[in-house]
């Protein structure tokens, strides 16, 4: 939105624009209208996603068929890929129940407030050098503050279901979430601190292009195109950051080992119990949007973004977050649940005393390099 | 493009807005009796004192009103943690959040 | 005229929303006055890019949003009230006094801002937004500047105080310390 109002508004950008090769230059320049462009950037948004949401589950099932010594699906199409087409199809054509007793605005935006989110947070990312729907100078605050929504519409869910276990994996999820937002956003701090030359680096270093451009630590691009200059990926000087925030991450996704919110076992199906077709379909789109979002950012800030030689920038881009979309899928299927004191225990007398020091570390380490 | 960084909506209506939220806000202040209610009414009145200061900021092009923004949403955010726990220790007491039947110490 | 229609829509929007939260009719449940808050937040972002306060706008939805509400919802579901702590609302005469006086003030002020606040003085030209965008108004760059560089000491002063706040937070919410 803010792009839409005044695209020049950053003035690093106004300047990198100004300058050939430099930043990438966004949807709104390929296409001169600045609507029509947002139009498309969102429509190619919503098919990518839609694809990634299709080949992430066809990808856990076989990932989780493979660690445990069995075929996973084999019957729908080639290797079963078109396993997660039938059963989209399957969920669309099935009856939406709305259960008698629920509060009925809560129930039925729910499925909305938790997608529209992260839609939106998939959007900022500048997937290599001029491909981006929106590239703003506060990115990754933009990315955390619409990341954080999600939880709101998990609590309306669990809220407005009326049912005991819906609302006991909401206040779990929130609870979970809460807190880890706060190691998440910490080991972040730390990039931002490396990725900030408001002195400005040299780009194309060596070359008859080679110009200096001043680079904001929260600008998606200006992070990658940091670590580009240095020459290295902030995951060789921040590890510790990386694996705060890798961890961070599972548990703000609601993943295994951190997935007591939706424990089978224990809560049905945790907030989305109450669903059924479509509306279960959009929580579970939006679960794995999340993982994506979450792995896109950990690319940027710790892989260096659409960085790497010989392959193009996306191929590079998507390599990287799809390896690590395939560490969360393996963490999941062999680390058992944690209980959720030792959940608790983690996080705050962990993951958060330790990022904080790290954080400290990195504000030296920012001074030195 | 170009027409959208016209400014076209003058200062007044920036505060007229804001000072409909103020008082939105006071009267929930008064009027609501539920503690949680009364709290959520004190950050509508912030909200709008916060557009005000962006709305001069703006007049005047400079950026001191986004730093006094930036304050307030910080003791926004001290006034909303301390003012909850707050509501949950008198709700674990008296086991009612309605600040009216708060009346220990008249007696 | 781009800007008009979104100052009616977001104010629109801010003022209902608000309204729904103080409003007897909407807000027998806490749970929706604190919903209907957060999209009054949302509102209030797009106003503050119209304004082009853009770390603002993302502050108010990462802070306000995300967190502030997020706090409130999760001690709504704590605290489990009781229908009677939902629906309970008495109006006396000294509410009703108080709501007409606060309304007869504010329709004073709006008619004294109407009248006489665009003839205020101001160190910018409004007619040129043009300056502005190009000096980065309300990037991160441009607000850190200001308060790293004239602001440092009360910024610091905000820490203590959130640090003070977290402190009280736990000491007055913990059963027995």
């Amino acid at each position: 939105m803010s792009a839409a109002l005044h695209p020049a508004s950053a003035p690093a950008l106004a300047q990198a624009l100004s300058t050939p090769h430099s930043l990438p230059h966004t949807a709104a320049d390929l296409v001169a209208q600045p609507w029509l462009a947002s139009l498309l950037g969102v429509g190619a948004i919503m098919a990518f996603l839609t694809l990634n949401v299709l080949f992430l589950i066809w990808a856990e099932r076989k990932v989780s068929a493979w660690i445990q010594r069995r075929m996973g699906p084999t019957e729908v199409g080639p290797y079963g890929l078109f396993q997660t087409l039938a059963d989209m199809l399957k969920l669309i054509s099935k009856q939406l129940i709305t259960p008698s007793h629920v509060d009925r605005p809560l129930y039925l935006l729910a499925p909305l407030v938790v997608f529209a989110p992260v839609v939106v947070a998939v959007s900022l990312f500048p997937f290599a050098p001029g491909l981006a729907v929106t590239d703003v100078d506060l990115g990754l605050l933009l990315v955390f503050a619409f990341a954080g929504l999600g939880i709101i519409g998990i609590f309306m869910a669990g809220w407005g279901s009326n049912n005991k276990y819906a609302l006991l994996g909401a206040m779990r999820s929130v609870a979970q979430n809460v807190s880890y937002e706060i190691p998440l956003i910490l080991s972040a701090l730390a990039v931002v601190l490396l990725a900030s030359h408001p002195e400005g680096v040299t780009l194309e270093a060596g070359t008859p292009s080679a110009h200096t451009v001043p680079l904001l630590g929260t600008s998606l691009a200006h992070i990658t195109l940091a670590q580009e200059a240095q020459g290295y990926w902030f995951v060789l000087v921040q590890p510790v950051a990386f694996v705060i925030y890798f961890v961070a991450a599972l548990a703000e996704t609601n993943r295994a080992p951190f997935d007591i919110p939706e424990a089978e076992s224990e809560l049905v199906a945790g907030f989305h119990t109450e669903y059924s077709g479509m509306r279960f379909a959009m929580f579970f789109f939006a679960e794995y949007t999340n993982m994506l979002v979450v792995s896109m950012v950990a690319t940027v800030l710790f892989l260096g973004g659409w960085d790497g030689p010989l392959l193009p920038g996306p191929v590079w881009f998507f390599l990287k977050t799809y390896t690590l979309l395939f560490g969360m899928i393996w963490v999941r299927w062999t680390w058992p649940r944690l209980r959720f004191d030792q959940l608790m225990r983690l996080c705050w007398g962990l993951l958060v005393p330790v990022a904080i020091l790290n954080l400290l570390g990195a504000a030296v380490l920012a001074e030195v390099l | 493009m170009q027409e959208t960084l016209a400014f076209t909506v003058p200062l007044s209506w920036y505060l007229i807005l804001a000072a409909i939220l103020f008082t939105i806000g006071a009267i929930g202040v008064f009027t609501r009796r539920n503690a949680l209610l009364v709290l959520m009414s004190v950050e509508i009145m912030l909200n709008a004192v916060n557009l005000t200061f962006l709305a001069f900021a703006r007049t005047r092009g400079d950026s001191i009103g986004h730093v006094v923004t930036f304050f307030v949403i910080a003791v926004a955010a001290a006034e909303a943690a301390v003012g909850l726990a707050l509501v949950m220790g008198v709700f674990r007491h008296t086991r009612t959040v309605n600040v009216d039947s708060l009346r220990a110490m008249r007696r | 005229m781009f800007e008009q229609v979104m100052f009616w829509l977001f104010g629109a929007g801010a003022v209902v929303t608000a309204g729904m939260v103080v409003a007897p009719p909407f807000n027998r449940n806490p749970v929706h006055a604190a919903l209907a808050l957060i999209a009054s937040f949302f509102c209030m972002a797009g106003l503050y890019m119209l304004l082009l306060a853009h770390l603002l706008a993302v502050l108010q939805i990462l802070v306000y949003a995300g967190a502030i509400m997020v706090l409130f919802l999760f001690v709504i579901m704590l605290l489990n009230l009781g229908d009677h702590e939902l629906g309970k609302q008495s109006s006396s005469v000294g509410q009703m006094i108080g709501l007409v006086a606060m309304a007869f003030v504010t329709s004073k002020l709006v008619v004294t801002l109407a009248t006489s606040a665009d003839s205020l003085p101001h160190g910018a030209d409004p007619a040129a937004p043009e300056a502005l965008v190009r000096d980065g108004f309300g990037t991160v760059a441009t607000v850190g500047d200001a308060m790293f560089r004239h602001y440092l000491v009360p910024f610091e002063l905000t820490a203590i105080l959130l640090l003070i706040a977290v402190i009280g937070a736990v000491v007055l919410a913990k059963r027995n310390l």
